[in-house]
């Protein structure tokens, strides 16, 4: 059966939904199986409408659940098609139990993550709850800060996750509402440069080769799990970031624009910097311009792979830095928040002398102002110039009541 | 940066109207965002859109913003809600109301000494479009308030991003734009 292609401007004007819809459409699919949660729903919903104009050649599997949604796309995957879906924050901790499946089963699957605090108390706007629920899943994890990355990230979530040396399933993740449903200017790829770049889906081990049995979703005991769990790991550390780094090259060719595992602005001289995730890189990368008109030399360290972790373009990036703030979107439930622990990690053991501080902020989607990081480049500056960290090593930006800080 | 602000009931298109002005302005060049507050808001509920321009791309994701313009495309909301939060001296309202612009600054003396425009975008939609979905009746009030471009050069462009509506709602919605357009005082 013939499909439509699609006539796209060079420039339209999309929300993060939408544009990951057209990624899906763009890299035509095979299955979707999907059940709806706020913000994610356009997505799905999108790649459905375009199935049923005939824009997209596949299936529209409608599930009873985000855990049947995953479950229907681990066997469309094992049964050898280009599979992807997408969901947020309640529907993403349903769907925990089948991501680590699909890892382990070295299924590529693309999964849009569109962010959101986790219940209770009920919440539908961004926050990073549900980012870092999955992050151990065993899954390649991308992140978008605006609607132009949540589309570019899925075209290369694909190269990579299907690439026969890797075969692991990536999320692409961008902010609820403030990528997902937040309207901007988005430079589109024809759809023949858009499948070319993608590339047409080769099977593995696919279920419905019959001249080739094979069985998926064994069980293995203490005879073979760790090895089994080793060996992935092995390859998300050494095969992974390369693949990852020739799909960003390959990209950049193709489009001009360039993917950094960790994205660096205004690094080269900085002597303070926030590091942070989803739309906050943005935001901070205009305040730390604004900084630099005051003389606090700011700069700003967005994370774009958080799995694998780039353990070492972190050290690299932060290594002169005097004074770093990692900021975390999510409730660290009785810890230091993650970004905090991982740059820890990234930084001991080397000659940094880097000052680092935790914060905690915009939690249920509440907003994270310019105002707020302008307070914060002074913090850091001023804990810069003392040569040691002048506050607790964890604080909360923007929340109301008594000042908590911990550690 | 030009900055707007809409508010608007949940189902009165404000979010709509934010999504194609934004697509309007970027034909031109300029980098757009356009996004809206919802929470789990219903059909009915108060809710903002907004609206950024520049001639840059546009970083900043705050939701905060101190508006260039607001638009109030429900009558109600003038006094339900304070659309004068956050403005600057030189903030512009455009305001749907059957009152005159005088009558509504005395009604809501908060807009006393503002520069406020007033046009019936509920009355115009009603009797053009058939139904109240004031939203691109505004975006017609404010090519005229903001000499932004040539009113045909908007209508075109509007006619383009309704196109997947029906001839008569596309080519209502344009009477209604120009309406508002010479209406809005």
């Amino acid at each position: 059966m013939a499909f439509d292609k699609m006539e796209l401007r060079d420039i339209e004007v999309w929300d993060g939904n939408f544009a990951a819809a057209q990624a899906l459409r763009q890299a035509q699919v095979d299955v979707v199986a999907a059940y709806p949660i706020t913000p994610s729903t356009p997505i799905v919903e999108g790649y459905a409408k375009f199935k049923s104009d005939n824009y997209v050649e596949g299936e529209f599997v409608m599930v009873e659940s985000e855990h049947a949604a995953m479950s229907g796309c681990i066997g469309a995957a094992a049964a050898g098609g280009r599979v992807a879906t997408a969901t947020s924050s309640q529907g993403f901790a349903l769907m925990v139990e089948t991501l680590y499946q699909a890892a382990g089963m070295r299924l590529p699957i693309v999964l849009n993550v569109v962010n959101r605090a986790l219940a209770a108390p009920l919440n539908v706007n961004g926050d990073h709850s549900d980012m870092y629920l999955g992050r151990d899943s065993g899954w390649i994890q991308f992140d978008a800060y605006c609607p132009q990355e949540a589309y570019d990230l899925n075209f290369i979530a694909f190269k990579v996750s299907e690439d026969h040396d890797v075969r692991i399933p990536a999320v692409v993740n961008q902010d609820g509402f403030m990528t997902s449903h937040t309207a901007q200017g988005v430079h589109t790829l024809t759809d023949d440069d858009a499948y070319g770049f993608v590339g047409t889906y080769k099977p593995m081990n696919d279920m419905l080769d019959f001249e080739h049995p094979v069985t998926h979703g064994v069980q293995t005991e203490e005879d073979w799990h760790f090895e089994h769990k080793a060996r992935q790991h092995n390859d998300m550390m050494t095969i992974v970031p390369g693949k990852i780094e020739e799909a960003f090259a390959a990209f950049e060719k193709l489009t001009g624009r360039k993917y950094n595992k960790v994205e660096c602005y205004d690094m080269d001289d900085a002597d303070v910097a926030v590091v942070c995730m989803g739309t906050s890189v943005e935001t901070a990368r205009e305040v730390a311009k604004e900084m630099r008109e005051e003389g606090i030399k700011a700069g700003v360290v967005g994370i774009r792979v958080l799995r694998p972790f780039p353990f070492f373009e972190i050290a690299k990036a932060l290594k002169d830095v005097k004074a770093v703030a990692a900021l975390d979107r999510s409730a660290p439930g009785g810890a230091a928040g993650m970004l905090f622990n991982e740059i820890a990690g990234s930084l001991f053991n080397t000659d940094s002398k880097m000052l680092l501080s935790g914060y905690i902020y915009g939690l249920g989607g509440r907003d994270l102002t310019k105002a707020h990081l302008v307070d914060l480049y002074k913090e850091l500056q001023a804990n810069a110039d003392a040569g040691k960290v002048l506050t607790k090593q964890q604080q909360f930006i923007g929340v109301r009541g008594p000042k908590l800080a911990y550690l | 940066m030009l900055e707007i602000r809409w508010h608007s009931r949940a189902g009165q298109g404000a979010v709509t109207g934010a999504k194609g002005l934004a697509d309007v302005i970027s034909t031109t060049g300029k980098h757009v965002q356009a996004f809206a507050f919802y929470g789990s808001a219903k059909r009915g509920a108060a809710m903002t859109a907004y609206n950024r321009v520049d001639d840059k791309v546009i970083m900043n994701h705050e939701k905060y913003m101190e508006p260039d313009y607001v638009f109030v495309i429900d009558p109600a909301l003038v006094f339900t809600s304070d659309v004068t939060i956050n403005a600057k001296e030189s903030t512009k309202y455009i305001i749907t109301t059957h009152l005159s612009t005088e009558e509504l600054q005395k009604a809501q003396p908060k807009l006393e000494g503002k520069e406020v425009y007033t046009v019936d975008c509920i009355k115009i939609a009603q009797e053009t479009i058939g139904r109240a979905i004031p939203n691109t009746p505004m975006l017609g009030a404010f090519m005229r308030v903001s000499e932004m471009y040539d009113i045909e050069f908007f209508k075109e462009n509007m006619k383009r991003i309704l196109a997947k509506l029906p001839q008569k709602i596309v080519d209502a919605n344009m009477i209604a734009i120009q309406r508002a357009y010479d209406e809005v005082k």
